[in-house]
């Protein structure tokens, strides 16, 4: 079976090797490159380079119709309705291209700006503990890698059976809320629990109190004292009801805005969902560290700590700056977990830039193609700009 | 004994050629076509088993029935028709938007008994006064309104508005029940501009200027209308979870908040009929009360989903002939009492249709009042149901009034920006 996947192999390459040595002769060998290249440039060209050509190419067209031959030429009129604002800061003083389009544009910056941090971070600190020689250390590794692997709507779907308002959350906190309520209500047993609690803080701060008194029974009273305090405390508490909770009133944690919840619980949920990649990247990082490195810091006397900002992080610079950049563009992107999960509500709170490009060109009875190519061909621009900066600060601080 | 091998090799070949051509032939002759169809209940499976039936009596016509989400059809489907990747026919509820696309079926069905039996529904389809095109039949009539949970009421004993009841008496007496019966809502409606429009036509939004065009959307009507459900949800009476609860014009059902009885009144419309009967069995008693009044009128907003044809087919002599089976009154028929639905057929309202032992007595009191309900729809409303660029006006008022509702805009601000969205929409 072998031999015979042996001679077909070897078939295989000595039918390609003729035609090939004559390009060769024919093209040169310094261009043969582009011929190993040309499948996957081909592939590249048709899925992505030429979508982007056309979608640069609507942005200047107007109309309703998706066939680009009934689609007129406007030149920038559409990147002039999505830019005619008397304040940008304000998109409620644009018209509504431009208000929908600058309120997408801010709330996917603010959502950037403090997930990308915090994503990097995490990843950062689960790659390092997962790095470890810890306790089953592959199937934390799974554990944290397995929703990357979910559908994007799939994990808004399972966020939101936990947070509406008849979901998973607040039914345990509600639980645990008449838990305690019935525990505080239980008599007898409740107060001796609660006594020997306030027992442990009492002891001490009775007998600070009675430091100055020399008697041979100081002890026995400081004791006796923080008893009778506790006792004295406990059924107090108990018996006043002020230990009793309020009933639980569920929280709309995907609509409540006074505490800014939906768009917590949306960082939350991004993070949750693509933790896994970043830090698999990083792992990968961090496992290219030569071991050497860390023992002759040892060897030094190096605590952990600087041995992590004098070796770890100088070193997987590289790796973060592709983590960096990679989630930044991946938090641009943000659409169908916010979606699915709050709608892009309450009112606007978390409309992202991808929705508003998303509802322009399909939701409604005026498709409006144009304007939604326009804003992508924006958004590109400014991640295009981001993007450079980041490499160009991170570069300089690494003195490159 | 060769030549004997040689011709019974021959025959076998002969036979098996001709076999091979008369089924090839076969499939060649069959046509295939596509239905897109959506569902509030069981009305694409209904579809299925009566289209069986037409295949069954014409074995070269193939049906294919793609059942989809309400959001494919409204989202999608426009895309597919402009890209020619359109089904032959879909279930659809924006009848004017799509116009453009739709087969004029005249010419191949009995286009006078279609002009008489769907005389109120056909112009819904037509697009100017010149159209006379007959492009689908309703599969549903459906008028919008309100679902009490009356056990809530009783158990409360908070006495029911009756018939005359204004909004505003709705609202003080579910915020009563909510009240006394720690409800979590007063009210809650679909967030939709359609169910929003017979509030406001009641209250008395007039939608058209003279010239029939919606160049005025916002008067004092719809300002009334909007002033209320921004009070409503800021007094608790309407829950966050619903017209709050997103961006946009995005659609949102309030059915389950009914039928897990958070809420006391849902302002949806008959086609929760059957679904209501379904899941809430004997939970608690729910019934359909009389239209709210507001000023002006007490009008619900008439809708419905038809079974359209699209002219990118490439067979739509066949198309026709699907169309005419499922549009012939035995089969409406049938298809109306299985769905439980209000007749868009004139022959079948006059005639009564028979919804069945299997329906519940809510139910059928559910029918009869949407059904005299629809006798009652103000004229606003039909121009307003008939008009091609409605959605418009629909998506308009729900994004901006939600924006109202969560402070995001301010009331001028909103009407402001419903009335931009819709000129834009009318320019285009």
């Amino acid at each position: 079976m072998s031999a015979a996947l042996t001679w077909i192999w070897k078939a295989l390459g000595d039918l390609i090797d003729g035609p090939l040595r004559s390009l060769q002769k024919h093209i040169g060998a310094h261009r043969m490159a582009y011929v190993f290249l040309a499948p996957n440039l081909i592939i590249f060209g048709l899925f992505s380079f030429w979508p982007m050509l056309l979608n640069f190419y609507i942005a200047f067209t107007g109309g309703q119709s998706v066939i680009l031959a009934e689609r007129p030429l406007i030149g920038v009129e559409n990147f002039r309705e999505l830019l005619a604002c008397p304040s940008y800061l304000d998109p409620r003083t644009c018209p509504v291209a431009g208000y929908s389009f600058w309120t997408g544009l801010w709330n996917t910056l603010f959502f950037a700006l403090v997930q990308v941090p915090i994503m990097v971070v995490v990843a950062l600190v689960t790659a390092l503990i997962l790095n470890r020689n810890i306790r089953g250390r592959g199937f934390w590794r799974a554990v944290y890698f397995y929703p990357v692997m979910l559908s994007p709507v799939v994990v808004a779907v399972i966020w939101d059976w936990i947070l509406k308002r008849r979901g998973i959350l607040n039914a345990l906190l509600d639980d645990m809320v008449s838990g305690w309520n019935d525990l505080a209500r239980s008599g007898v047993w409740f107060e001796i629990g609660l006594g020997l609690i306030l027992l442990l803080p009492l002891l001490p701060v009775t007998r600070a109190l009675l430091a100055r008194i020399a008697s041979p029974h100081r002890l026995r009273l400081s004791h006796g004292l923080a008893v009778g305090l506790a006792i004295l405390l406990s059924t107090w508490l108990a018996r006043s009801g002020g230990l009793v909770l309020p009933d639980y009133r569920p929280v709309n944690w995907l609509i409540d805005q006074r505490a800014g919840w939906p768009m917590f619980w949306v960082i939350f949920v991004y993070t949750w969902g693509h933790l896994g990649f970043y830090m698999l990247i990083l792992l990968a990082g961090l496992q290219a560290i030569p071991r050497d490195l860390y023992e002759a810091a040892e060897m030094d006397g190096t605590s952990r700590f600087r041995s992590f900002w004098r070796i770890t992080l100088p070193l997987l610079m590289p790796t973060m700056v592709v983590v960096l950049v990679l989630s930044l563009i991946r938090a641009f992107q943000v659409f169908d977990e916010v979606y699915v999960l709050t709608g892009g509500g309450p009112g606007q709170a978390t409309k992202m830039i991808i929705q508003h490009i998303y509802e322009s060109a399909f939701i409604g009875d005026a498709k409006r193609y144009g304007i939604a190519a326009a804003s992508s061909v924006l958004v590109a621009g400014l991640l295009m700009v981001l993007t450079l900066v980041q490499l160009l600060v991170t570069r300089r601080r690494a003195g490159g | 004994m060769t030549s004997h091998i040689r011709k019974a090799g021959l025959l076998a070949l002969g036979v098996s050629t001709s076999v091979l051509a008369m089924s090839a032939a076969a499939s060649a002759q069959t046509v295939n076509l596509r239905y897109l169809c959506y569902a509030d209940a069981n009305e694409c499976e209904v579809s299925r088993e009566l289209l069986d039936r037409f295949e069954k009596a014409n074995p070269a016509i193939k049906v294919t029935l793609d059942k989809v989400g309400f959001a494919v059809i409204r989202e999608q489907l426009e895309t597919r028709l402009q890209g020619g990747e359109a089904p032959d026919m879909a279930r659809v509820t924006n009848l004017g938007g799509l116009n453009k696309y739709y087969l004029d079926l005249s010419p191949y069905i009995k286009a006078a008994d279609w002009e008489t039996n769907f005389a109120t529904t056909l112009p819904w389809m037509r697009v100017g006064k010149d159209d006379k095109g007959i492009y689908g039949f309703m599969t549903q009539i459906t008028v919008t309104g309100p679902f009490v949970n009356k056990t809530m009421f009783d158990q409360t004993g908070v006495k029911m508005p009756g018939a005359g009841a204004t909004w505003d008496d709705w609202a003080k007496a579910t915020a009563e029940v909510q009240k006394k019966g720690k409800v979590y809502a007063g009210m809650v409606m679909d967030r939709s501009g359609h169910r929003l429009a017979g509030m406001s036509i009641s209250m008395g939004a007039k939608y058209f200027d003279a010239n029939g065009l919606p160049s005025a959307v916002v008067d004092d009507g719809f300002k009334a209308t909007s002033e209320r459900m921004v009070q409503w949800h800021k007094d608790g009476l309407m829950p966050q979870d619903v017209w709050p609860g997103a961006s946009g014009a995005k659609w949102k059902n309030a059915g389950d908040m009914f039928i897990n009885g958070d809420v006391v009144m849902h302002i949806a419309g008959s086609w929760m009929i059957q679904k209501y009967e379904a899941d809430i069995k004997d939970k608690f008693e729910w019934v359909v009360p009389p239209q709210p009044c507001g000023p002006a009128a007490c009008s619900a907003m008439p809708g419905g989903a038809a079974m359209v044809a699209f002219k990118s087919t490439k067979h739509p002599k066949e198309v026709a002939q699907v169309m005419e089976f499922m549009a012939s009154e035995p089969v409406l028929k049938e298809y109306y009492e299985r769905t439980v639905q209000i007749p868009a057929h004139k022959g079948l309202a006059a005639k009564g249709l028979n919804y069945g032992s299997g329906v519940g007595a809510p139910t059928q009191a559910a029918l009869k009042q949407f059904t005299a309900d629809f006798a009652k729809i103000s004229p606003v409303a039909h121009q307003l149901q008939g008009y091609q660029r409605n959605v418009a006006i629909f998506n308009a008022t729900v994004n901006y009034v939600a924006q109202a509702i969560t402070g995001t805009l301010t009331l001028p601000q909103a009407y402001a920006k419903i009335q931009e969205e819709i000129d834009n929409a009318v320019k285009k």
